[in-house]
């Protein structure tokens, strides 16, 4: 991951060949093998049925079985890659994805299939666990937001992955039998993969982003001390976003044969996604205001991705807008923006909530000094990275070409520096997270003082997540109480 | 974990309070999983739609080209093959073993005639050169336009071709209920994988319901 990451913006060592099948390789790796499963999986699956005060998932073989099809889709993808790679791009545009390129599409697109049924099952666990499996007195606006977003998020993956898997069949059908859907020749049309697939890959965006905004309203919480303003704002927000996120995907069609009337239309719709965004972000700023705030990291992320997502937010209304879209589309602009969201969002989101549970999961605390540092560091090389490209953009550097006029050379060069810092960043904790496993300090069962069910079982858990199913009597960050009470239950 | 407690294990896995629970969760997650094919089929079924609206003639003439008869004909097997489904799952609701085996014996039958009729018809295809391929020649359409027939088939063999294949998969359910039903898995309080696969096989049957006037009845309603 981090190798693919130094090399991307490097500009000289690589003929172009070999350039666009590394940024297709780092599209697809990052995008569906590491963004949309990060923090479901990872967090999600350990920690959902912890704040519901559920014994397990329910469908826990289910699960499992979806973990196997995410490996199995990653070994297809390794496999494209070492074969020879991919030179599509992520986003497998046609008609060079079925009839120009002679490389590893189908193994690649096979991978994506399968880690994308991986990724459907997920989420229809996660929505009946929601419905069915809470504790007595876990009614849904007691529910932690970490669960609204995923609930949120796993109504995308349910209705927007499928979408995606035909897209793919038809793919397949067209290269391997020549069936000519999108094949102009024979009247198809390529325009129309492009619906289907920003259908599902829009909302993906959201797939990957939600998440990450219900970890950061659990850490706005717990390191201000107080409940989050305005809860059933914040939590129909991220089903307002799942919404809308299906409304929006025409504008990365804007240059492609839409109607001038459809363009509006989405771009108007695309200016609604703002609303619901900017609800979280006042109202995590609300919550901040008159808190206790204590800075230990997984907060110090939670500001990073708050800063982050914001600047990503709004250069995003840029690019709704009809008119600015026109001239940046295809540049470094669009590049910095959908890393702001993505790298800057998401990946933040997923630091900080891997730091915050960190001692739920494994019992072990981390080094908290070390952890400061890296966070500094991921923050300071990521906006080193892109915030040049931003500009870059704006000039009129094209995304996906590996050479470029000298007079961008010192934005690049900026650019890839901070690339260099960033990996460095993410290094440090790598590191740090498997000395603690050994040699860090045991965590107590609530090492934050946080109100969540999770923190009333033993660190780590037992198999049966608790050896009695709370009732839960409160509101979900009620500080009210005094912590101590809170914390005996277990 | 299977072996030492076999009959609590399918009575009532660890994770739930009550059977009534148990039950309700697996429903739930059947009927989510249902939409979700919905969504898969639904992305065919808007591939359909653009083209039919871009070439209507063309798909018109070629609808007009395909068998209707055998399309209704598997239409009326697959209705009765849901009719005798229902009639499995309600036997399996009063325990009757020997009821719910029969009749999903008959619906297993009635699949395989929709299938065996479906090769057929494939069959057919091969021989008429509807298959789309460098063969293909659809009469009655000009030269320049058997592109775009050669399109209204590609989606009739892709959206025949996944139901098909959903329906393989039905008939797999089918027999692996049949074998589990026979070895005494079930009991009337706890037959909820019949119930599921009884909603799938629905499910099934409706993707046809849709297909069949899409696919074969176009031409009948083009105002003749």
């Amino acid at each position: 991951m981090i190798r693919i990451e130094l090399l991307t913006p490097n500009g000289h060592l690589f003929s172009s060949d070999t350039y666009n099948k590394l940024f297709t390789m780092h599209g697809v790796v990052m995008i569906f093998f590491f963004l949309i499963p990060s923090i479901p999986a990872v967090l999600g699956n350990f920690f959902l049925p912890l704040m519901i005060g559920a014994r397990d998932l329910a469908f826990p073989r289910i699960n499992l079985l979806s973990w196997y099809l995410l490996v199995i889709g990653g070994l297809f993808a390794i496999f494209a890659m070492l074969a020879g790679g991919v030179d599509t791009g992520w986003t497998f545009y046609t008609p060079y994805s079925t009839t120009y390129s002679n490389t590893w599409v189908i193994a690649t697109a096979l991978g994506i299939f399968v880690a994308g049924f991986s990724s459907i099952l997920t989420g229809l666990n996660f929505i009946v666990t929601i419905h069915r499996m809470r504790a007595p007195g876990m009614t849904w606006f007691r529910m932690p937001l970490f669960v609204w977003a995923h609930y949120a998020t796993s109504l995308i993956q349910v209705l927007g992955t499928p979408v995606l898997a035909v897209t793919l069949v038809l793919i397949f059908c067209e290269r391997v039998f020549h069936i000519g859907i999108f094949d102009p020749a024979l009247g198809g049309d390529p325009v129309l993969f492009q619906h289907l697939f920003w259908f599902y890959s829009h909302p993906a965006v959201y797939i990957m982003i939600l998440p990450a905004m219900g970890v950061i309203s659990e850490l706005i919480s717990v390191y201000s001390r107080k409940p989050i303003f305005g809860y059933s704002f914040v939590a129909f927000s991220s089903v307002a976003i799942a919404v809308l996120g299906f409304l929006v995907w025409g504008h990365h069609l804007f240059v492609s044969t839409q109607s001038f009337f459809a363009g509006m239309v989405f771009s108007f719709l695309s200016y609604f996604v703002a609303i619901p965004s900017a609800i979280k972000v006042f109202n995590w700023t609300a919550t901040l205001y008159k808190g206790s705030i204590s800075f230990e990291t997984p907060m110090l992320y939670a500001f990073g991705f708050i800063g982050l997502f914001t600047i990503g937010g709004l250069t995003g209304l840029f690019l709704a807008c009809l008119g600015i879209d026109v001239h940046v589309t295809d540049t470094y602009f669009v590049v910095a923006h959908f890393h702001y969201i993505m790298v800057g969002g998401a990946i933040m989101g997923y630091l900080g909530g891997l730091h915050y549970w960190w001692p739920k999961m494994t019992g072990r605390m981390y080094p908290e000094g070390w952890a400061k540092l890296s966070a500094l560091v991921i923050f300071l090389g990521f906006n080193l990275t892109f915030f040049p490209q931003f500009i870059l953009g704006y000039l009129g550097m094209p995304r996906r070409y590996h050479t470029y006029p000298s007079e961008f050379q010192v934005l690049h060069v900026l650019s890839t520096a901070g690339a260099s810092v960033l990996a460095v960043g993410y290094i440090i904790p790598v590191i740090y997270f498997i000395w603690s496993l050994r040699y860090g300090a045991v965590a107590s069962s609530n090492p934050w003082g946080a109100t969540g069910l999770e923190w009333r079982t033993p660190s780590p858990p037992p198999v049966q997540n608790f050896e009695k199913i709370p009732v839960v009597t409160h509101d979900a960050y009620d500080y009210s109480t005094t912590i101590g009470e809170v914390i005996e239950v277990g | 974990m299977a072996s030492e407690a076999h009959a609590e294990t399918l009575a009532l896995r660890e994770q739930f309070d009550t059977a009534a629970q148990q039950k309700d969760v697996a429903t739930l997650g059947m009927w989510i999983f249902l939409i979700t094919e919905v969504m898969f089929f639904g992305g065919m079924f808007l591939a359909y739609t653009v083209y039919r609206s871009s070439y209507p003639n063309v798909f018109a003439r070629a609808s007009s080209s395909i068998n209707v008869y055998y399309g209704a004909l598997n239409t009326v097997v697959l209705i009765c093959s849901s009719f005798t489904m229902v009639l499995a799952v309600r036997g399996a609701q009063l325990g009757k073993r020997i009821t719910t085996i029969v009749f999903l014996g008959l619906t297993l039958f009635l699949g395989l005639v929709f299938l065996g009729v479906k090769a057929f018809e494939w069959g057919e295809k091969f021989h008429e050169h509807h298959v789309p391929g460098p063969g293909f020649h659809l009469a009655g359409v000009p030269p320049g336009l058997q592109g775009q027939a050669q399109l209204f088939f590609s989606l009739y063999f892709a959206m025949t071709g996944l139901h098909a294949l959903h329906m393989v998969v039905g008939a797999g359910l089918v027999i692996t209920m049949m074998w589990l039903t026979y070895k005494g898995r079930f009991t009337a309080e706890y037959m909820t994988p019949i119930d599921i696969t009884g909603l799938y096989w629905h499910f099934v049957d409706i993707i046809w319901i849709f297909l069949f006037p899409l696919l074969y009845l176009v031409d009948r309603h083009m105002g003749k």
